[in-house]
């Protein structure tokens, strides 16, 4: 059935356990998946979704308990020892090599023998991108591929080492709408195959559309396993969070105090060095969300920077409260009111290597009370963490814990729990909810309807066009680094924004 | 579960090793070297070991090897936490010893002793931070690599003092003579004094020895440093910027700045460990006019300690005591089985190789470890109990 014969009928795991210092990741979990079967598999941020999945594929070894293919028990050692059993998966961040094409990144993996036959490579490549329509080329370097496109060479790869089961961590977060339909059409087909999939999501919308079963995990075990047609999305997340979760908000109709922040004819360049943001003016005020919405790349994240302080502009001027911040450095900005909840929180908005704790005071490390005449008062940073993750219910053995362990989820608690922990008088949320569980996105939510009654001014950045329309007052579409139109939320449809995302004038619409 | 605290136990003893490794397989390596010179390998050792640490005047001979090591070591701390891979030590050394003796022999006999004691250190500290800096500068600002621009800077110091020494700072007593490249000596009361240590019962170690008071400033320095580096906003800023300069800036850090910074500080200490050397030990800047002639190699020396240290000020001491043993023992070894001293020179390069690749290696056991590691489970709350409520409401 696979090209290299390989075929899981059954994949079984048994009361597996795994633990890292201070936590219990997973406890006694039984999970399987059969052929030809997608099985969704949701938790709530550090629930040890990741941490199960990594030990499927050989990253991890289970501390206790077995794993059995079709049947008999096996040992998965290495990443290489899951894919010669035919187990394939795609990360919750990718891992190819930006400067290498497609052919030469699945090269990589694989076993070497004394030549490397790129050629024959590419041309199975082909062939498969072909059968699974996966429209990749793959003499292309990576980083000439968008997003989504990198994700489907994650994919290809795994096939073509001969995955039958194929593990998708979170593939769908980083994702627009159209390239989810078509990652959907794309795993019709491989399951068609016979292949199986697991398939992680936040998004209960997309686990009700695409599995078969669901599993759902909570703090490391196993809630329940149930067949798709019986779950419901509230169902689903009460499963996950232990308590009904809240989808809808009444937002409360708030005082819009006087324009808050000004961006006059702004233009910057992009990474690539085009123009990502042309001529862009867009006033904000407080007490008030504005949503941008739009497909990514289109200009957003230059947005977002470019008041932060954190990209150059090329011209026009930039006015926060009446004074000009156009030439001011980031921390001057940081210093005025501005906080940033940054679109890549482990490049930007969080230092891997440092702890919990050192990363709460990343920007008033040199303030009092952290600042004690010019030593760290180590003691207020800790008191100070440690209300923050009890504040904000964040999942870490200690304060003194290197960020990088903790879930995806947990750190963006954490980032916004430092940025709001100010008060700020203007908040650029850049996706903050990208990857985070339901009920923590409830709570994000919240916490920013909550900052909006305060008075600051909210510039909402994200793709997920429902989190737009529940939390906006107004929303601005971009298209090619243009804001195209600023509506009131009551006067716009989904179905109107989802044009002018695609490039319709506002009027058309 | 008698087996995860062996495992533990044997894991910490695997944390060991990157020193332990790679010293054993340079010291395997060393072997043959002996071997081939067919020499009695046993017996170099001991003579090495006993070199060393054999004598009072041994051990503290070694320590005197240490003092300059342990001082840059302590400087490249500083600059690798913020990923400033700074290779200049011997130049930034050799700008700090000479502005340190310009000051001493300058202002000797004219200001109180210790007042030219602190200036000098000072003014040695401070050239060796603008000479380190002007690579940190080169960097921050121009993007020039940094080990290229140390590595060529430190010829440019070697021509300097070279130059120095042969002219505006030449002893007036070598004028004219066919002389040899040194400065005056400086002044009886500008000597760092001898360090004795009052052992019990009034006996004192390393009475009459060449162990000066440099080795306490050294240390003084690596508190100090330690203190800066984990307890400072200045520290935090430093290493926030090695680890992620992306993030740095978001922060709000001015990355440049810290970049220099570093170097200033690595600069710095590099200087002080000319000035000691100068005021501890020759009471002169003397060089055979050769790129180690003064600095004895302390400012390579040193960046191995460090790194042997684990980047640690702390950690840098006894790795800088030991790589002074080695130097100390190899003259001993020479001396006694007639095996050349520079195969400890070998050594050392082997123990870098080793130490580097062994640091690898253990980072990937670490992590592997990570999954292994046994400890108490803490969180258990129940989702069975949300389940059986979920099922009770079906
Ligand atoms: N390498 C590690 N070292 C220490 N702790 C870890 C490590 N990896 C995961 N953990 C911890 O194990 C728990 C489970 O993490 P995991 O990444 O599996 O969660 P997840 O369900 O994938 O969450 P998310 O939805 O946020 O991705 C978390 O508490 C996390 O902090
Ligand atoms: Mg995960």
């Amino acid at each position: 059935m696979t090209e290299n014969g390989r075929r899981i009928d059954t994949l079984e795991m048994r009361g597996i356990v795994k633990r890292f210092p201070g936590v219990l990741a997973v406890d006694h979990l039984d999970f399987d998946v059969q052929a030809g079967e997608i099985h969704a598999l949701l938790g709530e941020n550090g629930a040890g979704k990741s941490t199960l999945m990594k030990m499927l594929y050989g990253l991890y070894q289970p501390d206790e308990g077995s794993i059995l293919i079709n049947g008999r028990e096996t040992r998965i050692r290495s990443p290489q020892d899951a894919i010669a059993q035919g187990v394939g998966m795609v990360h919750q961040h990718f891992m190819l090599v930006p400067s290498l094409t497609v052919t030469e990144n699945t090269a990589l993996g694989i076993p070497s023998k004394w030549q490397l036959d790129l050629k024959s490579i590419a041309r199975g490549l082909d062939e498969l991108s072909e059968k699974y329509n996966l429209k990749v080329n793959p003499n292309l370097p990576i980083w000439q591929l968008s997003v989504g496109e990198q994700q489907r060479v994650e994919i290809l790869r795994a096939l073509y080492k001969g995955a039958a089961l194929l593990i998708l961590d979170e593939p769908t977060a980083v994702l627009t709408p159209q390239e989810v339909d078509d990652l959907f059409r794309i795993l019709h087909r491989m399951t068609d195959d016979g292949r199986s999939i697991i398939f992680i999501s936040h998004k209960l919308h997309e686990v009700l559309s695409i599995s078969q079963r669901i599993t759902v995990l909570r703090a490391g075990r196993r809630v329940d396993t149930i067949p798709t047609t019986a779950a419901t999305k509230p169902l689903l997340a009460e499963m996950m969070v232990g308590r009904p979760v809240v989808f809808e908000y009444a937002r409360r109709a708030t005082q819009v105090s006087s324009e808050r922040l000004r961006l006059d004819r702004v233009s910057a360049l992009s990474n690539r060095g085009e123009l990502g943001l042309k001529e862009v003016s867009l006033t904000l005020h407080g007490g008030e969300i504005t949503g941008v919405a739009g497909v990514s790349g289109n200009g957003q994240s230059e947005l977002a920077q470019v008041i932060a302080g954190l990209r150059a502009i090329k011209s026009g001027t930039i006015t926060l409260d009446d004074t000009d911040v156009t030439g001011k450095s980031p921390r001057q900005r940081h210093e005025a009111g501005i906080s940033y909840i940054p679109e890549e929180r482990m490049l930007d908005g969080a230092i891997k290597e440092f702890t919990v704790a050192e990363n709460y005071i990343l920007q008033d490390h040199a303030r009092p009370p952290f600042n004690r005449g010019g030593l760290l008062n180590l003691r207020a940073i800790r008191e100070a963490c440690e209300r923050a993750v009890k504040d904000y219910e964040i999942k870490t053995p200690t304060t003194d814990t290197p960020i990088k362990s903790l879930s995806g989820g947990n750190i963006q608690k954490l980032i916004l729990a430092r940025e709001l922990s100010r008060s700020p008088r203007l908040l650029i949320a850049a996706q903050p909810t990208r990857g985070v569980d339901v009920g923590a996105t409830e709570y994000i939510h919240r916490r920013l309807l909550e900052e909006r009654a305060n008075g600051t001014a909210i510039l909402l950045i994200s793709e997920d066009l429902d989190e737009i329309f529940a939390l906006s007052d107004r929303i601005a579409v971009m298209y090619e680094g243009r804001i195209v139109g600023v509506l009131p939320r009551e006067s716009v449809t989904l179905r109107q924004v989802g044009q002018m995302m695609a490039g319709a004038a506002m009027d058309a619409v | 579960m008698p087996r995860p605290h062996v495992r533990a136990w044997f894991d910490r003893l695997f944390d060991l090793l990157p020193p332990v490794t790679s010293l054993g397989a340079a010291l395997a390596v060393a072997s043959i070297l002996l071997i081939v010179m067919n020499a009695n390998v046993g017996e170099a050792y001991l003579a090495l070991a006993a070199g060393a640490f054999g004598t009072e005047n041994a051990t503290a001979e070694t320590l005197v090897k240490a003092i300059p090591v342990l001082f840059i070591a302590i400087g490249i701390c500083v600059a690798f936490r913020a990923s400033v891979i700074n290779i200049g030590g011997e130049g930034q050394m050799i700008a700090g010893a000479v502005a340190g003796v310009t000051i001493a022999i300058a202002f000797g006999g004219r200001l109180p002793p210790l007042l030219v004691i602190v200036l000098s250190l000072l003014a040695g500290f401070a050239a060796g931070a603008v000479y380190g800096g002007i690579a940190g500068f080169l960097k921050a600002y121009f993007n020039v690599n940094e080990i290229l621009s140390t590595i060529m800077l430190n010829q440019v110091a070697v021509q300097m003092m070279n130059f120095l020494l042969n002219g505006p700072l030449l002893d007036p007593t070598e004028v004219g003579t066919n002389h040899i490249p040194k400065t005056a000596r400086i002044l009886n009361e500008l000597q760092l004094p001898r360090l004795t240590i009052g052992w019990f019962d009034g006996v004192e170690v390393f009475a009459r020895t060449r162990l000066h008071y440099g080795l306490i400033l050294a240390i003084l320095l690596a508190v100090v440093v330690y203190v800066l580096l984990w307890h400072t906003p200045i520290g935090y800023r430093i290493r926030a910027v090695g680890f992620n300069d992306r993030a740095s800036r978001y922060a709000g850090i001015n990355v440049r700045r810290q970049v220099v910074l570093a170097m200033c500080l690595a600069g710095g200490c590099a200087g002080l460990a000319g000035v000691v050397q100068v005021l501890g030990l020759q009471y002169r800047l003397q060089t055979d006019g050769s790129p180690a002639g003064f600095t004895a190699n302390a400012g390579f020396n040193g960046i191995v300690a460090a790194l042997f240290g684990g980047l640690n000020p702390f950690g840098a001491i006894p790795a800088s005591i030991f790589f002074g043993g080695l130097l100390v023992g190899a003259q001993n070894m020479q001396r006694d089985i007639g095996v050349p001293a520079s195969l400890i020179t070998a050594v050392n390069g082997i123990i870098v190789i080793f130490a580097v690749s062994s640091q690898v290696f253990v980072q990937r056991r670490r992590q592997r470890r990570r999954n292994i590691e046994i400890n108490p489970p803490t969180t258990a709350s129940s989702p069975e109990a949300a389940a059986a409520t979920r099922k009770a409401q079906a």
